[in-house]
């Protein structure tokens, strides 16, 4: 059966609120700061919350039950999106539906996480039954030796090099200088890149994403209502998303998008070529390389390729990760999930200030999540359009 | 090529010792399976019973089917290394001090792909024999192992972390009239231990094989009688501090029921087997515990012999069954109280051995060469639970397909 | 009325009566007697805390201690030995407390026992003991000094693989003792008996004969050396307790004080 369009569902308001290193705030914090900013760039106020999406990995031992309560906010919709990476499209692709079928009008869509000392060793000790059992025990490297091993069968089965990976880091730190709320602030060289510690071989230093605590979030509500409020919005042409595919791979050489990609095109009435700028879910640049496979930028294999013949910063010919992508903005844990998404409601909307590509109106974000073993399980990509106001 | 491990050189006594650190310990009750199979030197995973399925991560339903029928079975050990790593960064304590740690995705001809400890001999595209181990946290762990033995390959840092090597280790064998005494040391010197302790009580008995073990080579026969608190504290208080595996041998066996025999030797065998072991770990246990982290001659095992009918009496040895069965439960809880510090608790069952309180008893009986052996096998290969001998093994795989069953054939009704 | 003890609490006082303690210390090395191991064995003596000033007990320190009847140095009774199953009075909480205290005799056989460990005392040496120092009297302690106390470790038992190999007397000395009618017999070794007494008819001549005629025995002496050969007294009372054949004590003599160097030990 062919799937319904979003028509008449838009994306709006989106907002960041700036990533720190170390924070002794919560989740709840973090979370009630974006839903403040959003709502008030709708001119709403707290209980006339309608609809209300939540990620985070921090909110124990709340749910987004108890962050209702928290929050003194009253829902008559509620949605927990616990995919990590694949957060943000997910979180969108529910509450458009929702809003599309008028169980709620408005939905704010919030990811935030906190960052203390040492939760990160806490959260990665127990983050799936499989990682506590037979990931976690071997090293303790969390996901970062865990995607240098996927990295490394890339690697050998491609011909694929760091410097390939270095590019992608490079460009995305150049675009993040443009970008005020980047945790990176200093240019970064591909030698710099190469010579980096190790941190779980192949990876060096700037493979890794710095974790840190952060919000992002945005609103889902009819284009009538964007438009009667005055608001930028970004419209939706497409989306999908996959869970655990391929459990037959050996490896994980491919994501879940390379299963449902000719849809996503299919849905949005467009290829590749239309999309004029990209965000990835990098939480290495392996997987970034790898989406841009998958995504159909170019074949299986031809990454590496690819990125040698692209310039990917937000001048180049290939605009990708515009706000500096997680390597250089940070992760602020589920909000690394919205971070690309909350970038291209900007980027179609205009408002994406120093980071802005020039006549970007159809932008593809895609989002990857939760290593629960060996792999990541979630999928997910969309493509918005630029609207109305 | 494994570097061939050198002896420690002397501590510098104005650095602090380290203090033990444990590997991640929590595991799923469907991991435990691992833990199981890893304590006594199975190799193990989940086979789906209606699909054939193998299975891992271990988990609660066919990752093929759904059927919830997943039994533990003996696998296939061979497989492909198809990605490796080497970590530099970890928030975990323990490796954060062992760094860099080698790690590998291995594609099991059984099936599954396993991320595993790697050795340091084998890399991406090698043919690897897969073993399951206990690490330090007494969890079941995969280490890939290179299929040919290569040279002091039990060197090798990762390998040698899941395993009790007496290597350049200093042991003490507690009661040097035991059958087991010379032999062991034989094979404790033969896998490379530093220097062997024999503790020997009563020397005014005379009658022991002194004069020949104290003249080998490393070796120092000591004064120690496990029935006898102040003995067992003078000893811990000499030697603890280097004792590095501790091998109880002290033994007392006599034959006999519960209705015909009085409670003088079954209060013997209590003092010597039971809170002998008792003893031994209370003068010895704590200062072991506070050094499984120093170095290459760090404490690492508790080794306790036991007959194996400590899991279900032999009527004829009554009272001595029931103190082998005390031992038992004493080292369950020496395991537990262990457990945070690394050191291994090893429990060598055997059969009847080959010695004057079983002569009457037709063979198989387990030669103390052969008892010897299986204990330094335990120690290298790090084993929690060692069978030792036909008879030790029929009755342990009878014991776990039907205690009842068993308790009946043992008692003559079978 | 003068009180009889008056002279005696003047002659410690002033040290003309001198106390030996003729014990050994109670120590969980010290040896016993060995038996075949498939008989039962005498326990060894043990001791375990139960506290020490400690939150076992925060004011006071004790300890459990544990052994045979027969361990360190002790008493034998007559139902010790099968023969001495049926006399009357024979368990240790039964003997007339009388016993524990009374006159002592020693014969030296410390020269002979230096140069052979199966040392026998004989009805020989007892006769020529009595030429010097006059008859053994009636109802005395009579104790065989070999000097063995001094000996330490394997030394002690003197274990060979054809049994221990220690001093002692023939059954014909028994017999002997037995017709002065002695009180019992002591020694320093670790049984009345010689190392090898299981050889003799009877075997194990001293349990056998005096417990069979109701006298005791007293092992694990030690300093003998400071006894006279006559004119000591000895106290050795066993533990009271019920049905026991016998009992570890803290053996004591009253020795006068010698009057000068150089006279006999």
């Amino acid at each position: 059966m062919k799937r319904q369009t979003y028509d008449g569902v838009v994306l709006t308001a989106p907002v960041s609120v700036p990533y720190v290193r170390y924070s002794q705030e919560t989740a709840h914090w973090w979370i009630a700061r974006a839903l403040k900013q959003t709502l008030d760039v709708a001119g709403l106020a707290p209980r006339e919350l309608d609809g209300f999406s939540v990620s985070s990995f921090t909110l124990f031992p709340d749910t987004p039950v108890g962050l209702t309560q928290h929050l003194g906010v009253s829902p008559r919709w509620l949605d927990s999106i616990p995919m990590g990476g694949a957060s943000g499209v997910v979180a969108l692709r529910r509450a458009a539906r929702a809003v599309q079928a008028g169980d709620v009008d408005v939905v704010a869509c919030i990811a935030g996480d906190a960052n203390r000392i040492d939760s990160f060793r806490q959260l990665l000790s127990s983050f799936s039954r499989f990682a506590m059992d037979a990931s976690y025990p071997y090293g303790s490297g969390g996901p970062n030796a865990s995607f240098a091993l996927i990295a490394d069968a890339y690697m050998a089965e491609y011909g694929v090099t760091r410097e390939d990976f270095g590019r992608i880091a490079v460009a995305q730190r150049t675009n993040a200088l443009a970008y005020p709320n980047a945790i990176m602030k200093s240019p970064l060289t591909l030698e710099q890149y190469l010579s980096a510690r190790p941190i779980s071989e192949p990876f060096g230093l700037f493979d890794c994403v710095m974790p840190c605590a952060g919000a992002e979030g945005f609103l889902v509500m009819r284009e009538d209502e964007a438009q009667k409020r005055g608001l930028a919005y970004a419209r939706i042409s497409g989306t999908i998303e996959r869970h655990n595919a391929f459990p037959e791979d050996p490896v994980q050489l491919r994501g879940g998008w390379a299963m449902d990609i000719d849809e996503l095109y299919e849905m949005a009435g467009c290829g590749p070529e239309a999309i004029d700028l990209l965000q990835t879910y990098d939480d290495y640049p392996v997987i970034s390389m790898m989406q841009f496979e998958d995504l159909g930028f170019c074949a299986k294999g031809e990454g590496a390729r690819f990125v040698r013949e692209h310039d990917l910063t937000i001048t180049g010919d290939f605009p990708h990760n515009t706000s500096g992508g997680q390597l250089s903005a940070g992760q602020a844990g589920a909000a690394g999930g919205y971070l690309g998404l909350v970038e291209a409601i900007r980027q179609v909307t205009g408002q994406a200030g120093g980071t802005q590509v020039a006549k970007a109106r159809t932008a593809m974000v895609s989002g990857f999540g939760m290593i629960n073993y060996d792999r990541g399980l979630c999928s997910s990509a969309a493509i918005l359009t630029g609207g109305g106001a | 090529m494994t570097d061939k491990l050198l002896p420690p050189k002397k501590k510098n006594p104005q650095l602090r010792q380290m203090v033990p650190t444990l590997p991640p310990q929590m595991r799923s009750r469907a991991a435990l399976g691992l833990t199981s199979a890893a304590a006594r030197g199975a190799f193990m995973l989940q086979h789906c019973e209606e699909c054939g399925a193998v299975q891992y991560p271990p988990r609660d339903a066919c990752g093929s089917c759904l059927s919830v029928d997943l039994a533990w079975r003996e696998t296939a050990r061979d497989g492909t290394v198809i990605a490796e790593t080497r970590i530099h960064a970890s928030p975990d304590p323990y490796y954060r001090e062992r760094l860099p740690w080698r790690s590998g995705l291995v594609r099991l001809s059984a099936g599954p792909t396993v991320l595993c400890h790697l050795h340091g001999d084998v890399k991406r595209g090698d043919p690897i024999r897969m073993d399951l181990k206990l690490d330090k946290a007494g969890q079941g762990v995969m280490i890939a192992l290179p299929q040919e033995r290569s040279p002091d390959m039990e060197d090798d840092p990762q390998l040698r972390e899941l395993t009790a090597h007496p290597k350049h280790r200093r042991v003490l064998i507690t009661d040097i009239r035991s059958p087991v005494a010379q032999p062991l040391i034989e094979a404790l010197l033969k896998a490379g231990a530093a220097q062997v302790f024999v503790g020997e009580s009563e020397s005014w008995r005379r009658g022991s094989d002194h004069a020949a073990i104290a003249a080998l080579d490393k070796v120092s026969v000591l004064p120690l009688d496990v029935s006898d608190p102040s003995s067992v504290k003078k000893l811990a208080a000499e030697i603890g501090g280097k004792t590095d595996i501790l091998i109880n041998t002290a033994r007392h066996v006599r034959p006999g029921g519960v209705l015909g025999s009085d409670t003088v030797f079954a209060r013997e065998e209590f003092e010597i087997n039971a809170l002998g072991l008792m003893r031994l770990a209370q003068a010895f246990g704590p200062g072991m515990a506070s050094r499984t982290a120093d170095g290459v001659n760090s404490a690492v095992a508790f080794v306790n012999v036991l007959s194996v009918h400590a899991l279900s009496a032999d009527p004829h040895y009554g009272a001595f069954s029931a103190s082998q069965a005390a031992a038992l439960s004493i080292s369950q809880t020496l395991r537990a109280e262990f457990a945070s510090s690394g050191l291994r608790m090893i429990n060598v069952f055997t059969g009847p051995t080959d010695d004057e309180w079983h002569q009457p008893l037709p063979p198989p009986k387990v030669a103390p060469k052969a008892l010897a052996k299986s204990i330094v096998e335990g120690l290298c290969e790090g084993l929690e639970d060692v069978f030792c001998g036909d008879v030790a093994r029929d009755l342990e795989e009878r014991w776990r397909r039907d205690p009842k069953v068993l308790e009946r054939e043992l008692a003559g009704g079978g | 009325m003068t009180n009889p003890l008056d002279g005696l609490a003047a002659a410690l006082a002033d040290g003309s009566v001198e106390i030996v303690d003729l014990t050994h210390t109670l120590d969980p090395d010290f040896p016993v007697i060995v038996l075949p191991p498939e008989f039962g064995q005498c326990a060894r003596f043990r001791m375990e805390e139960v506290s020490a000033y400690d939150g076992r007990g925060p004011a006071w320190k004790w300890h459990n201690i544990s052994m045979n009847e027969h361990t360190g140095t002790h008493f034998d009774a007559p139902i010790h030995w099968v023969s001495g199953r049926d006399v009357a009075n024979g368990a240790v909480d039964e003997i007339d407390p009388s016993v524990f205290v009374g006159p002592v005799v020693v014969i030296d056989c410390s020269e002979g026992a230096a140069r052979n460990d199966d040392f026998e005392l004989t009805p020989e040496i007892i006769v020529a003991w009595e030429a010097e120092h006059g008859s053994i009297p009636a109802d005395s302690w009579v104790l065989m000094r070999t000097d063995w106390s001094k000996r330490r470790g394997a030394d002690y038992l003197n274990m060979a693989d054809d049994g221990p190999h220690s001093p002692g007397p023939t059954p014909a000395a028994i017999e002997k003792l037995l017709a002065r009618n002695i009180r019992g017999f002591g020694t320093e070794t670790v049984g009345t008996d010689a190392g090898q007494g299981a050889h003799y008819v009877p075997p194990y001549p001293a349990h056998y004969l005096l417990h069979g005629a109701g006298k005791y025995g007293l092992q694990c002496l030690s300093n003998l050396d400071r006894l006279p050969p006559t004119g000591a007294m000895l106290i050795a009372p066993p533990l009271k307790i019920k049905g026991g054949t016998g009992s570890p004590l803290r053996v004591l003599a009253l020795v006068p004080a010698r009057t000068g160097s150089g006279e006999n030990a």
